[in-house]
Order: structure tokens, then sequence, then C-alpha cells
């Protein structure tokens, strides 16, 4: 019983939280991952092409909940994401046509692109700020818990309570729809076959006839779609805020270069992997250990072994340490 | 055109854009302008070093100047005796049990040889060394935090000049440098860890590190009091109300016509305009004769070409270290400043795109490589971000002018104005890589 009330609370307050920033975190990283492998840079911009379609998303949401359609239990965010991925992809498509592809004709270095990149960051930051402000917005209606407290406590007779919000199942769902999506079209289809190529050897898939600008073109419309989805899953689950966005590229870019940078199950793995070590390390595991270890060995301190505004050196720390000692990542990604 | 030209009008454009401000709006808020551009333009020149002689891509230069505002709380304040014999000592050892942690560590790390046995001395050591590190050094932060917490509950700085440090006014002089010094150290502890990274690895992992930087500054509060900011720092200047009450000053402003507490308000950001401009003169001074000198051509030799460099016999990896020392200390020395000209230590408002983007921008607009066109660079870029937040409003106004008094999508653009300047400065940005790629004024 003990053991398993210390899982159930490591459940409810670690796992299933760690679970959920994990997935968002993923598909951000997968969005930068994808970048790196077909157009060679870091894109500094994709934070704030989050928050973009976020709040494209959450403007029309507002409208759909005005005339009065909403998806009963589901959050109305869920029936708008579409309209903000067809904007995202717009936009995205846009500033490569009036920002990337110049450089990419050059074959600027991938540094200056880069810097090209923060220049569309400002832009894309103040637009986002001057569409929808620079508040804290909750946008998410519908029930609110899956599995409440109580409803756990009763049906297994535990003491300590596991509830899930639907925002984290939601979450989860999107999550492995989108990447089995992705991974399908990757490896069955002809196009995700033709941009594994181009990524791996950019000449030799220009040698064997594959359209470049095509694989740009799919690329910014993927990346796009993997934004926009992030983000909403994000702010569905904690809230909107432009500059939060712009904090998330830290630890997404340290989930993709952890996974392996231009390797799509890197991305995923690191994703996870930043995730559960941010929320472990700065949660007080206090009666966690209360439960699993025996009275006389009980901790007196919370546990908590940083304190909650340390979770980007967490991060951080692993990226360092990833970096020094397997430069490629855990799984190879590419090292150009 | 010849570069003497160039540099010349551009410098002139600037200074006519600071004089229009001060001549058609007021001369407190060019000189406001001006004493930030200054500092904007110190940093410029740190960043130019480090990006425009070097190739190092650092997107830290946050951390950097948080740095130095930090060294300006410490040098600057007067300390607080109550808290130094309430747990200083204890927070100290807690720091020194950490230190000795790390520096073992490294120890078995570089002496033992790899395998199983290693891996769990390390690991032992890891967790001995953190429990202890915070058994000891929490109850020292604890005891700390708990003297006058409304106040204090920080230890303070090394200002022993009574009235609360304003009687040793030298003393903010001093921290600037010293701001310099802290963020060299740190910058020497990031580059022996981060330099041999690829570039953009190297931006990612300067961009964790300001953010680390500032989540210390943000939540040890022992140190900084935090969130909490740390007020009434003593400035090099003196007090406008001094001024008001001394009735020579007043005497001499009623002589030139002037009122006395505009006259004052106008002196003491004159004196500041010309510490910071001296600070700026002797830096640029500096750094034009390292970019002359032997040693700037051997750091261009090595941006342009490091495997012919290496070949040549040149310790690449030692010259970035070097570079991205300096550079990081001339951003701290401009931390230090602008935290002693705004009086306070703000840790909440140290945003990445105020403090690290926008001084990018000023870099890559004013010409990398050119340490002049980082200096005008610097002021151009602040002048425009300031001129963006306070006239983007009134314009805003006027060109919505046709849409009724009433509309929402008017009162909309009108409050988001002063957000514009984000785009503004993005699109000056692109602009400038596409169509001047070089900057301004390009490197010779």
């Amino acid at each position: 019983m003990e053991f398993l009330n210390g899982l159930v609370f490591l459940t409810n307050f670690v796992v299933v939280p760690a679970l959920a920033y994990g997935a968002q975190l993923a598909i951000g990283a997968l969005g930068v991952t994808l970048v790196y492998a077909i157009l060679r840079f870091s894109n500094f911009a994709h934070g704030d092409t989050m928050a973009f379609g976020t709040a494209v998303t959450i403007k029309v949401t507002a409208l759909l909940v005005a005339l009065g359609i909403t998806l009963g239990p589901l959050p109305t965010a869920l029936l708008a994401l579409p309209v903000g991925i067809a904007a995202t992809m717009l936009l995205v498509l846009g500033t490569d046509w009036l920002v990337y592809k110049f450089y990419r004709v050059q074959r600027a270095k991938p540094v200056i692109l880069v810097i090209v990149s923060l220049g569309v960051m400002f832009v894309l930051n103040g637009v986002t700020r001057v569409f929808i402000g620079v508040g804290d917005i909750q946008f998410a209606d519908g029930a609110r818990f899956v599995l409440t407290v109580q409803q756990f406590k009763d049906a297994t007779g535990l003491d300590e309570g596991l509830a899930i919000r639907t925002t984290q199942a939601i979450t989860l769902v999107t999550a492995a729809v989108t990447v089995a999506a992705l991974f399908w079209f990757l490896n069955r289809t002809r196009t995700g076959k033709s941009m594994r190529a181009f990524s791996d050897n950019e000449d030799l898939a220009l040698l064997s006839g594959i359209d470049p600008n095509r694989v740009v073109r799919v690329t910014w419309l993927i990346v796009a779609a993997l934004a926009t989805i992030a983000g909403v899953l994000y702010g569905l689950d904690k809230s909107f805020k432009a500059f939060t966005y712009f904090q998330l590229l830290l630890p997404i870019f340290a989930a993709a270069i952890v996974g392996g940078i231009g390797n799509p199950v890197g991305a995923i793995a690191g994703g996870f992997l930043i995730a559960f070590a941010e929320v472990t390390v700065t949660y007080p595991l206090k009666k966690v250990l209360t439960y699993w270890l025996p009275d006389s060995m009980a901790p007196d301190g919370l546990v908590q072994l940083l304190s909650g505004d340390y979770k980007f050196a967490v991060s951080f720390m692993i990226l360092l340490i990833v970096l020094l000692f397997r430069p490629t990542g855990l799984f190879k990604g590419q090292s150009i | 055109m010849t570069d003497s030209l160039r540099t010349g009008l551009f410098a002139a454009f600037v200074a006519g854009l600071i004089i229009a401000t001060g001549a058609l709006d007021n001369w407190n808020l060019a000189l406001v302008i001006l004493n930030y551009g200054l500092i904007s333009a110190i940093m410029a020149l740190g960043v130019n070093l480090q990006w425009g002689l070097a190739g190092l891509f650092n997107v830290g230069i946050m951390g950097f100047v948080a740095l130095g505002g930090l060294a300006s709380v410490l040098i600057s304040m007067p300390p607080v005796a109550a808290a130094w014999t309430a747990g200083g000592l204890r927070t100290l050892a807690g720091l020194a049990i950490g230190a000795v942690a790390i520096v073992a560590l490294t120890a078995v790390y570089r002496r033992m040889a790899a395998g199983k046995a290693r891996t769990i001395v390390m690991l032992a050591l890891t967790v001995a060394g953190f429990f202890a590190f915070r058994t000891v050094f929490d109850g020292g932060v604890a005891a700390i935090e708990a003297v006058n917490p409304s106040l204090t509950g920080y230890l303070g700085g090394a200002n022993f000049g009574g009235d609360a440090g304003r009687d040793w006014w030298w003393m903010p002089i001093i921290a600037w440098p010293v701001g310099g010094l802290l963020a060299a150290g740190a910058a020497w502890a990031i580059g022996k860890v981060a330099l041999g990274l690829r570039s953009d690895y190297l931006a990612i992992a300067t961009l964790g590190i300001a953010e680390i930087i500032i989540a210390v500054i943000k939540n040890e509060n022992w140190l900084s009091r935090g969130v909490l900011n740390v007020t009434g720092l003593p400035r090099p200047v003196p007090y406008e109300t001094d001024l008001q009450a001394d009735p020579a000053f007043v005497a001499r402003a009623a002589d030139l016509g002037f009122d006395a507490t505009l006259a004052s308000t106008l002196w003491v950001k004159l004196l500041y305009a010309g510490l910071f401009a001296t600070f700026l003169i002797v830096l640029l001074f500096l750094a034009q004769r390292a970019l002359h000198s032997p040693w700037g051509r051997m750091m261009r030799a090595i941006r342009d070409n490091e495997v012919a460099a290496e070949a040549m016999g040149k310790d690449v990896t030692r010259r970035h270290l070097q570079v991205f020392v300096i550079g990081s200390a001339i951003c701290g020395l401009a931390g230090a400043m602008m935290t002693t000209l705004d009086g306070q230590m703000t840790p909440a408002g140290y945003q990445p795109l105020r403090f690290t983007f926008l001084v990018w921008v000023m870099v890559i607009v004013g010409g990398s490589g050119n340490n002049f066109g980082a200096v005008l660079g610097g002021l151009l870029i602040w002048w425009l971000w300031v001129a963006v937040g306070e006239y983007g409003p009134d314009l805003m106004i006027w060109v919505t002018s046709a849409l009724s008094e009433d509309s929402t999508l008017r009162a909309g653009l009108v409050d988001s104005a002063p957000q514009m300047r984000y785009i503004v400065m993005g699109t000056v940005l692109l602009m400038i890589l596409r169509f001047s790629p070089r900057g301004i004024l390009p490197e010779r």
C-alpha cells in the first residue's frame, strides 16, 4: 500500500505532467530538427512561429465560442487548430519566399541564416504582440478533468489520488497521432523519402532529380503544422503568453540537440528526457520518499533538488553534458 | 566615398538625430537616449570584438550585462553587517564546499582510469557533495534572508562610505571595471567548456548560460535580493535635489537663463554622458589599436580560415577564449554602468530581446568588423528603439485618424503601438542583411 501510494503520488505530480510537457517539447523539437535537416540552420524564430500559430488559434477559438460552437467536453481550440495551422503555413511560406530563399540561392553560410532567423524572430514576436497583446491568456474550455482525484480514490481505495486533466490527455493523444503521421509520411511516401534523401546528401538528391524547391516547401508546411500543434497544446495545458513561447526555445533546442539534431526519433526522445529531468529535479520529492523509505529514514526537508526557477538550468546542464561527451547527440544526428 | 567620409557622415547623422530629438521634443529625453546609447555602444563594441573580429556567435550578452549589474550592487551598496554576522561565513563556507566538490570531481575524472569504479566514485562524490553543500549553504542563506527582509535580507555590497554609501560617491565608478572582471571570469569558465562547439551550438549554449545567470540573480536573494530588487544605488554624480539646494548652482543656472530644476536634471545627465563617453573613447581607442595590430590580423585570419590559421601554428582555441573573455568583459562593464545609471537592479528587467538580440541588431546594422560601425550602430539603433516606443503611439493615432474615435480596431492598434518596435527592429535587421550585408560602415 505504502509503495502504491508513493507511486500514485509520483505519477500524479511528476510522471503525468512530465509526459504532457515532454510531448509538447518533442513536437516543438521535431520542427526545429526538420528545419535543421533540410534547410541546414538553427531556426531561432521557431518559438515565435509557435506563438503566432497559437495566437491565431486563440482568436478563432474566441470567434467560435462567440458563435456558440463548442466541442462539448473537448476544448474548442481543437476545432480552431486547422485554421491556426493554415495561417502559420501561409506565414512560413511567405517568410521563406521573402527572406530565406535569397540566402538559400546564394548558398549562404549557416550562421548567416541563423542571424537572418533572428530578424524573423523579432518581426514575428512583434506581430504576435500587436495581434494578441502581451498578457496571459487562458483558452482551454470544456471539461477540466478526464479523471479526478476523488474518482480515482473511490475506484482504488488508495490515500493518494491521481488526476488526469483533459488537456494532458489531449496532448498525449494528439502528439501520438502527429508523430505517427509524420513518421508514416517520412518513411512511406515518395515526398517523405525525397526529404530524407535531401537531408542525407543534398547533391546526390539533386542529381537524382529531386526538386529542391518542393522539398523546402513541404518541409515548411510540416514545420508550420508541428509548431502550431506544439504551441496550442502547450497553451491549452498551461497558458498563452508571447514571452513564454520565446523562452521555450531553450528547452526545445536542448531536446533537439540532446537527441541528435536532424534526427526525428532523437527529437522525441530528447523532448521527454528534458521534460522528465526538469520536472523531477524541480519537484519536492519529500512525500514520495516518505512513502517509500522506512520511517527512520524519512527526509526532513522538501527534497527539492533545485528551486523551480532553475528548470532552464536543468535542460541546459543535460545539453552541455551531451555536447561534451557525445557531440552528435544520443541518437546519431547530423554534425555539419 | 572614402571610409572616413562615410564614417563622418554616419556620425553626423546619428548626432543629428539626437540633437533633433532635443531641439524638437525635449533635451532631457535626448540626453537619456544619449546616455543609454553610449552604454549600448560599449556593448556593441564588445560584441563586435567577438563576432566582427573573431566570428564567435555569442547570444548570451544578457548574462554578462546582468553580471556587470550584479557587480554594481556588490561594490557600490553599503554592506549589511547584521546579515554578515548572521550567516555570511556559513554561506561562503557552503559555496567553498561546492567548489571543493567540483574540483574533486574533475580530479577524479582526470586521474582515475575510465570504468565502473570511476563512475561509482563520481556518482558518490556528486551526491555527497551536493547534500553537504545544500546543508551548510541553505542554513546560511536562511539566516541572511531573515535579517530585515523588507529592506535588506542580503549581504549588501562593499561600500563603507557613510550615509548609505553616498559619501564614497566614487565607488560606482570602481564597480564598472569590477563588473567587467566578473563577466570576464564567467566568460572564461563558459568559454573553457563551450568554445569547442560548432557555431550554432555555441549560440544555444550561450543563450542557455544567460538564462541561468538571470535565474541565479533572480533566486539567490542573499546575494542580489532577487526579484525584490535593490534600489537606491549610490551614484557617481550629484543628486538633483542637492544641486537645487546649492545657491551657487542656482545662481549659475539663472545666469545662463535656466530654471534650477531643469538645469539640475540636465547637468546630472551631462555628467553621466561625460563619464560614459570617456570610457567609450578609451575602449574605442583600444579596440582600434587591437584591430590594426598583429594580434588583430591574426584574429581575422583565424575567423576567415580556421584550418589555415591552425596550420600556421596559431592556437585557435586559446585565441577564441581570449577574445570571448575580452568581449564579455566589455559587456559586463557596460552592464555595470547601466545599473548605476538606472540607480537600481531589477533582475526581472533582463529580457533577451532587449539585452542580447538588440545588441546584435546594433552590430550587424552598424557594420560587423568595424568598431566605428558598431559604436554608431549602437547609438542609432538605440535612438530608433526609444523613438518607436516614444513616438509610435502618436504616429499610430495620426495613421488611424480616418477610423472613428471609438473603433476597437483603432484602440487596439494605438495600444499596441509600443510593440511595433520589435517589428521595426526585425525589419531593419532583415533589410540590412539583404541589401547591405556588411552593414552601414563595412569592414575595411
